[in-house]
């Protein structure tokens, strides 16, 4: 699956060292990382990953109140448990048959980019970047950084840094300027949720039905002066990021090899079109379309599908490397959609959850997360689609589709216009996300300020269609419903970190099944039945080392940029186990710089 | 912390009164490997009274020197070199540091054989997971103080909810509620789900002025809480607890009345939130129309479910209030109308009608 090319005709006797990171630093939630790297040849010939969690949620939450399941998935994670929440509430609607009324919509769509803002900001600035900051750049590749020093920054009329290096610096961790703007960015960020949603991370507002948030316009003037605080800092935080990456290609030729795998891209759509949306399942093609990210999957650089129906009857969840019970032999719970379609066994709606705890065997099973692909009906392939760190497959997805137009936003069919208001330096702008010709780490990084852009816009457009629908009177934010004896439901959303699905089948009202699949178990899922690698295997395995040191005081820069770039959340859970073994010549562990401080 | 200037040296910390007898310098060792979704950190950087890095970078006066390793801040890349501080305390090598310990605890004892629940870093014998648990048993007995962040961590919380495959709870059910740190302090307690960013923040600069010499111990409940922080209920600081009062309730969550007939248990749970907000003042679960869930206490959740139907309680509290509260409503009302006229001296005429008297005396 690997698109990595032989890059050098001329391979050197290989120098085989194994190496290891675990836990790895700034994501959230328990990963390891463990790798064979050829010095000889500067790569990556081999790589584990694994994630030991496992807490039980499918398990736990059978036989309670179905209402109760958006309380209790948002503590599945705790830096995106709103759109657990957010999922949970489009699932359970689907169930009961209800539909929240708009404004309780734009409520929510404010919430969820307030979330988006927020998140991908204090991820990029104070995780992400500190793997391209000036110290991190010093200790790695300090050719690199004396050349940084003389690069002047093409867009300094923009974020006010003269040289690239002088970006660098301002990322430094805990000292740098921009670290901690972005620190206080991400608390006004949320404080905008807080103001829809109530607190941050886990909601209080959001029910199935609707919201409790009182439309007032207070409620919307506190969003928005705080928005057009951020504003600018969100402008030149793209400008900053392009500098720099742009940079990155410039100086390290080769650099897109780097996390770079074939175009399987999947997104889920985000944040629902209040006019459209019914969260009927027989009209979920038509109001899946209407959202304001489009959803689809992109094989190739060509768009597969972009009807939600299609992909809900794809999903399959795979067993192979995790340590649970196969579910073949239980009665399904589901056998045909509502539109009469065959729903597999392996679909999650008739998964069943049966942890088997066991020693770690990297030849065996070696990990707690299945591994959930994707059915190409067309090919016959299980697809391990990735979700780009969610938003490179959103902004791919939505501008290949060209559904979007709205005031701020637009799809060209190959790219993505965005355009902002004048903030208190910057003038008006529009910012264009083009399609890239690689999905690799760069640019799953480049992506992310550009959606914070993105999701900034909308909040505009949704908070104008608020306060229009609170000045006409339209102020009710929550319909009521019966929970059916029997029922099944299905949400799609994003996650912050890519795609989000919840499936739910309701008996005698309570909870007879539920499955909720978040990005990371796609992004970092372990081979599947098939031998299908995930999506981390593809990217790491056979990529090149730019690092400028030896094995004896490598940091693995470039590995972690990577791993670091599909922004892994763990609280699910992940493993993986890559290539076959290989000869060692040299053992060593790094433990650079461990001093006690 | 000095400060080269010039050829000045200057002290990067006023001089005080009085010496302390404290600790200059102290390790956070952070685990979120309990069974976390890591959202007591995340909850952490949204505090900004005071700010993590305001402690950090010792903005905060009369602190020691705070040097924090916690996961999802680190500047390391991770692996050893992250665990480094962590190893060298379980071989007692490290100066006096406070366990902060997030997530459930899991219970090993029910594995047959081998296999985990969660892990941090590897047993350097084996190459298996090293568990939770046994970080806890090196780390809790050594350290000065010893801090759950968060419902999982205090009390077991969702992961801990009946049915759960895990058998988890919360750290002083493992360390045994008796259990005293090396400095004789307790578990210090911080429930919520997550931790309210400053009421936490408050309690580690606490217990860091503590460790200066400059507080006594921070003053905790019966469940090892914050006194201050967790002493009153949701009620007593809610925005809406007057409609209560006034036997005027929400039937549904489009209203901005007392919520207690939705699900509301802020009566009964103890919890700071609606009064303090969530950050900056800004939220407060039912101050903004969210339920309370009781997600700070013992009882979290089993005894709270399902959330959305009125509490038991509440259905005799609001029968009893009722008559009490119509009647109430009624003369306000009266009142209210009363006290929206303006006295009829207010006008343009030709004469003083206020009762001004120039020579008058009492």
């Amino acid at each position: 699956m690997t698109t990595t090319d032989s890059r050098t005709t001329d391979r050197k006797p290989a120098q085989i060292v194994d190496m290891s990171w675990d836990p790895i630093t700034r994501i959230i939630g328990n990963l390891g990382i463990y790798t064979k790297i050829d010095f000889a040849n500067r790569e990556v010939v081999e790589c584990h990953s694994t994630s030991s969690l496992f807490r039980g949620y499918s398990v736990f939450m059978k036989g309670k109140d179905p209402r109760d399941a958006g309380f209790i998935t948002s503590r599945i994670c705790g830096i995106c448990g709103d759109n657990h929440t957010t999922c949970s509430n489009y699932a359970q609607q689907m169930a009961y048959g209800v539909k929240p009324p708009r404004m309780a919509e734009h409520i929510t769509n404010l919430g969820e980019a307030a979330e988006y803002m927020f998140d991908h900001t204090i991820f990029q600035d104070n995780l992400v970047f500190v793997d391209f900051c000036e110290a991190m750049v010093k200790a790695t590749n300090p050719g690199v950084l004396a050349r940084a020093e003389q690069t002047a920054a093409p867009r300094g009329d923009v974020h006010g840094y003269r040289t690239i290096a002088d970006i660098m610096k301002a990322f430094n961790p805990f000292e740098g300027e921009v670290y901690k703007e972005a620190l206080k960015v991400s608390r006004v960020t949320r404080e905008m949720f807080c103001l829809m949603e109530g607190r941050h991370v886990h909601p209080s507002t959001l029910y199935p039905g609707g919201v409790g948030t009182m439309p007032q316009p207070n409620t919307f003037t506190d969003y928005l002066s705080r928005l057009m605080r951020v504003i600018d800092f969100i402008k030149k935080a793209v400008a900053m990021n392009d500098d720099v990456f742009d940079f990155f290609y410039e100086a390290l030729p080769g650099y897109e090899e780097v996390g770079k795998r074939r175009v399987l891209l999947g997104c889920w759509g985000a944040w629902q079109n209040p006019d459209v949306v019914d969260y009927r399942y027989q009209s979920m093609n038509e109001w899946g379309k209407a959202m304001y990210v489009t959803p689809g999957i992109v094989v190739d650089g060509k768009l597969v599908t972009n009807n939600l129906i299609d992909i809900n009857l794809g999903l399959r969840i795979m067993l192979g490397s995790s340590f649970y019970e196969d579910w073949v032999n239980e009665q399904p719970f589901v056998t045909h959609d509502p539109l009469g379609n065959p729903v597999d066994m392996r679909h999650p709606w008739n998964q069943t959850t049966v942890p088997v705890p066991q020693k770690r065997e990297f030849d065996g099973n070696y990990s707690w997360v299945m591994s959930p692909r994707w059915f190409h009906q067309q090919t016959g392939e299980h697809l391990a689609l990735d979700t780009g760190g969610g938003p490179l497959a959103r902004l791919w997805s939505t501008a290949l589709s060209g559904l979007v137009d709205t005031p701020y936003i637009k799809a060209t069919g190959s790219s993505v216009r965005i355009s902002l208001p004048k903030g208190d330096q910057l003038p008006e702008t529009t910012l264009e996300w083009h399609i890239p010709k690689w999905s690799n780490t760069i640019e799953r990084d480049r992506a992310r300020p550009y959606f914070v852009a993105y999701a900034a816009a909308m909040a505009l457009q949704f908070l104008e269609e608020a306060m229009g629908l609170l000045r006409a009177g339209e102020t009710k934010v929550f319909e009521n419903f019966e929970v059916p004896d029997e029922a099944i439901g299905c949400g799609f959303h994003e996650a912050v970190r890519g795609v989000l699905s919840h499936h739910l089948v309701i008996r005698d009202k309570k909870i007879a099944n539920y499955h909720p699949y978040p990005p990371t178990p796609w992004n970092a899922s372990p081979r599947d039945i098939y031998g299908t690698p995930g999506p981390y295997e593809d990217a790491v395995q056979g990529q090149p080392i730019f690092e400028e040191n030896g094995p004896d005081d490598f940091k693995g820069v470039d590995i972690m940029r990577t791993v670091r770039s599909f922004d892994p959340c763990l609280p699910c859970g992940v493993h993986m186990y890559m290539g076959k073994g290989k000869t060692l010549s040299t053992v060593h562990s790094p433990t650079y710089g461990a001093n006690h401080g | 912390m000095t400060t080269q200037s010039g050829t000045t040296e200057v002290r990067g910390e006023p001089g005080r009164a009085e010496e302390r007898n404290g600790i200059d310098e102290i390790h956070i060792l952070w685990i979120s490997e309990g069974m976390s979704c890591d959202g007591d950190t995340v909850s952490l950087t949204a505090a900004g009274q005071p700010s993590i890095e305001d402690v950090v970078l010792g903005l905060i006066p009369g602190l020691p020197k705070v040097n924090l390793v916690n996961k999802v801040l680190s500047p390391s890349l991770g692996g050893e070199d992250f665990l480094a501080p962590y190893r060298a305390a379980a071989r007692g090598e490290l100066g006096p540091f406070i366990l902060v310990i997030e997530g459930s605890i899991p219970n090993q004892n029910i594995i047959e054989g081998d296999g985990y629940w969660t892990s941090f870093g590897n047993d350097p014998e084996t190459g298996q997971p090293q568990t939770l648990n046994w970080w806890i048993d090196q780390l809790a007995p050594k350290a000065w103080a010893v801090v759950a962040a968060g419902t999982c961590a205090t009390y077991g919380g969702i992961h801990a909810m009946a049915g759960n495959p895990t058998g988890c709870m919360g750290l002083a059910d493992y360390l045994g509620w008796d259990f005293k740190s090396t400095a004789g302090l307790p578990v210090v307690n911080v429930p919520g789900c997550p931790i309210q960013p400053e009421n936490f923040m408050e309690t580690l600069v606490w217990v860091l002025q503590h460790a200066a010499g400059a507080a006594p111990p921070p003053p905790l409940d019966h469940m090892l809480r914050p006194q201050w922080l967790f002493g009153k209920t949701v009620h007593e600081g809610c925005d809406r607890a007057a409609y209560y009062e006034q036997a005027d309730f929400a039937e549904d969550y489009t209203s901005p009345k007392c919520l207690v007939k939705t699900g509301c248990w802020g009566p009964v749970v103890n919890c700071n939130v609606p009064k303090r907000g969530w950050m900056a003042g800004i939220g407060g679960c039912p101050n903004v129309g969210g339920i309370c869930i009781g997600c700070t206490m013992p009882g979290f959740p089993d005894a709270f479910m399902p959330f959305m139907d009125e509490p038991p309680g509440g259905t005799l509290s609001s029968m009893v209030i009722k008559p009490y509260g119509a009647v109430v409503r009624r003369l306000r009302g009266i009142t209210n109308v009363m006290v929206n006229h303006e006295p009829k001296w207010r006008h343009n005429k030709r004469e003083l009608t206020s009762g001004y008297d120039p020579r008058w005396r009492a």
